[in-house]
């Protein structure tokens, strides 16, 4: 599966609190309004410009602090096709692959805001085509790639009434 | 084979041994939510026509971010978690009870438990010995369900605690100075095992800041060994039957090895936006502070009201700072009545709250302004934590909290003691 979109350059250490704000605490119950805040603190245009199937591109440790699966979850609601980063924090990456949001390891150093990306998931590499550039993604767990393949931990346990994750 | 203690307790659970790497499925012994993520759990539940408690008893639902509920959205959210707890005889935690971990370490959780909690806090409860550690809402909802989840068997950083605290340096002064260290993602994916001479001399009260902040490192969680200092503090909790002592083996495998000699350190705060943004108070002194806020699951327990209060009692806030004072858990608070620190407090000039989350996740009741600066003794300092992505956050003890509170800009405690 290749998706396509452009990139949305975001720097290290974008929290979850960036990306779905405390202050929006009463929304968590809502989440297509939540998600019209998605990512506010860290950039007040993403939310409006953004397109369906573009990607957010970012440095270290994205997603770090809260559990607050409602953070990937507004990420996916508002149509971001996958979350290339450095490195993530570890809650965030499992909550993103349990809601279905692709979330890729690789050096994101060469893509700048706007460049057009190809990411083949299968074949595990993101084609920059504004550059030229061909970069691979780290591979995902298998656990995680059976979870993410299921459409998420929830279709998951529909599909297998329970963990079959061997 | 040597084990750590996360080994350890895993491989208790699947009844095998366990080595880092392996991804296991295995039994729960308490699950936790709270009203910020437990609402969205109990739409996966219903999602998945799997509305029930496999251990009630060991499900516990904390109305503790937003309370009292200060807005209608937020009652609402409350309401479906007590009906939850209705339908299923999971326990629920009121608004009178306290933030949700200092309530599981006084009451749930216990050594060689796996603790998974809907709240990324949830480490703090691996001071007892526990592998607690926090999750989204859908996997909580799962392993309440079904009383089981997936781990990854995490490498473990052993941290050797070494010397004495110097007057004025507390267990926050320690964990803020090895996450600047170390980085916000020093130990991602990996368990913290706090050990060495120093360790054994502490509290438990310092042991659970400690592990309260292993996620501001990136880790699953942290863990002390279960001793005697455990065994009393569960006795005192009425808790004696639930004490067992666990330690790591000798000659265990640890992917690192970091050693702090505290008798060195100095107190420490963490600038804006990031727990590892970390300077010593006296290259932050005189940084003029709007709002102090002392509490929470990192500094709301009562040893930590009393350091407040040796630097607070006889004193007044500065006019131009606000002190907010939340107690962490309803025992904190009558203790703290108890002990005349509430009296103490309120003479100072501070707003004395009911236990619960307050003011550190921006929901209520301590919302700073634009450009305004706080001192908090909680352990996050993201951008917009506090409800305002204008505001500047610096993390501190709560010693250099109630100094910075009297003298209205970021001060050090040993001016006061």
């Amino acid at each position: 599966m290749v998706l396509k979109g452009k990139a949305w350059k975001f720097g290290d250490n974008v929290s979850t609190d960036h990306i779905a704000p405390g202050r929006y605490f009463h929304l968590r119950t809502n989440l297509p309004e939540l998600a019209k805040h998605v990512l506010e603190d860290a950039n007040p245009d993403f939310a409006s410009r953004m397109q369906t199937g573009d990607f957010i591109v970012a440095g270290r440790n994205f997603g770090l602090g809260s559990s607050r699966e409602h953070a990937p979850r507004i990420i996916r609601l508002a149509g971001a096709g996958a979350v290339l980063a450095q490195s993530f924090a570890r809650i965030f990456f499992r909550n993103s692959i349990n809601v279905g949001l692709p979330v890729l390891e690789l050096d994101t150093s060469g893509i700048r805001q706007g460049d057009k990306l190809e990411v083949d998931l299968d074949g595990g590499v993101v084609k920059n085509t504004s550059t030229g550039k061909t970069t691979a993604f780290q591979p995902l767990p298998p656990v995680m790639v059976k979870i993410l393949a299921d459409g998420g931990i929830v279709e998951h346990f529909k599909k297998y009434g329970d963990f079959n994750l061997g | 084979m040597a084990s750590t203690l996360s080994e350890k307790i895993i491989a208790s659970h699947v009844g095998r041994e366990v080595r880092p790497g392996e991804i296991v499925v295995t039994a729960v012994d308490v699950a936790a939510l709270q009203d910020g993520t437990g609402p969205l759990a109990l739409m996966q539940l219903e999602e998945l026509n799997l509305v029930r408690a496999y251990n009630p008893a060991r499900t516990v639902l904390f109305i503790d971010h937003a309370a009292p509920s200060p807005r209608k959205e937020l009652s609402n959210a409350h309401i479906s978690l007590r009906r939850f707890a209705a339908e299923t005889g999971a326990v629920l935690s009121e608004i009178n009870e306290g933030v949700c971990h200092q309530r599981l370490v006084e009451s749930f959780a216990s050594p060689g438990d796996i603790l998974i909690g809907a709240d990324s806090h949830s480490c703090t409860s691996g001071a007892l010995a526990a592998f607690a550690t926090g999750m989204g809402s859908t996997d909580v909802a799962i392993g309440i369900a079904t009383g089981r989840t997936w781990l990854k068997v995490p490498e473990t950083l052993r941290v050797v605690l070494k010397g004495g605290f110097s007057p004025g340096v507390f267990a926050k002064d320690l964990m803020l100075h090895l996450i600047g260290e170390i980085g916000s993602d020093g130990a991602t994916y990996m368990a913290l095992e706090f050990t060495g001479p120093l360790a054994a001399e502490m509290t438990m009260a310092e042991r659970f800041t400690l592990a309260n902040m292993a996620v501001e490192a990136g880790a699953k969680t942290g863990l002390f060994a279960a001793d005697e200092t455990t065994q009393k503090f569960l006795s005192a909790q009425g808790r004696a039957g639930d004490y067992r002592s666990l330690d790591p083996d000798e000659g265990a495998g640890y992917a690192r090895t970091f050693e702090i000699d505290a008798s060195a350190l100095e107190p420490v705060v963490s600038a804006p936006h990031t727990v590892d943004n970390t300077q010593t108070v006296s290259e932050a002194a005189g940084k003029k502070v709007d709002q102090v806020f002392i509490g929470t699951c990192t500094n709301g327990r009562i040893e930590d009201l009393r350091i407040a209060g040796g630097v607070l009692k006889g004193r007044r806030r500065h006019p131009q700072t606000r002190l907010i004072i939340t107690p962490a858990s309803r025992s904190v608070y009558l203790q703290a009545a108890r002990e005349g620190l509430l009296e103490a407090f309120v003479e100072a000039g501070a707003t004395v709250t009911g236990p619960g989350c307050g003011a550190c996740v921006g929901v209520h009741g301590g919302v700073l302004g634009d450009g305004e600066v706080c001192v908090a003794t909680q352990n996050r300092n993201f951008k917009g934590r506090m409800g305002n992505p204008e505001a500047f956050i610096y993390l501190a003890s709560p010693a250099t909290a109630a100094a910075t509170a009297v003298k209205g800009e970021i001060a050090d405690p040993r001016e006061f003691m």
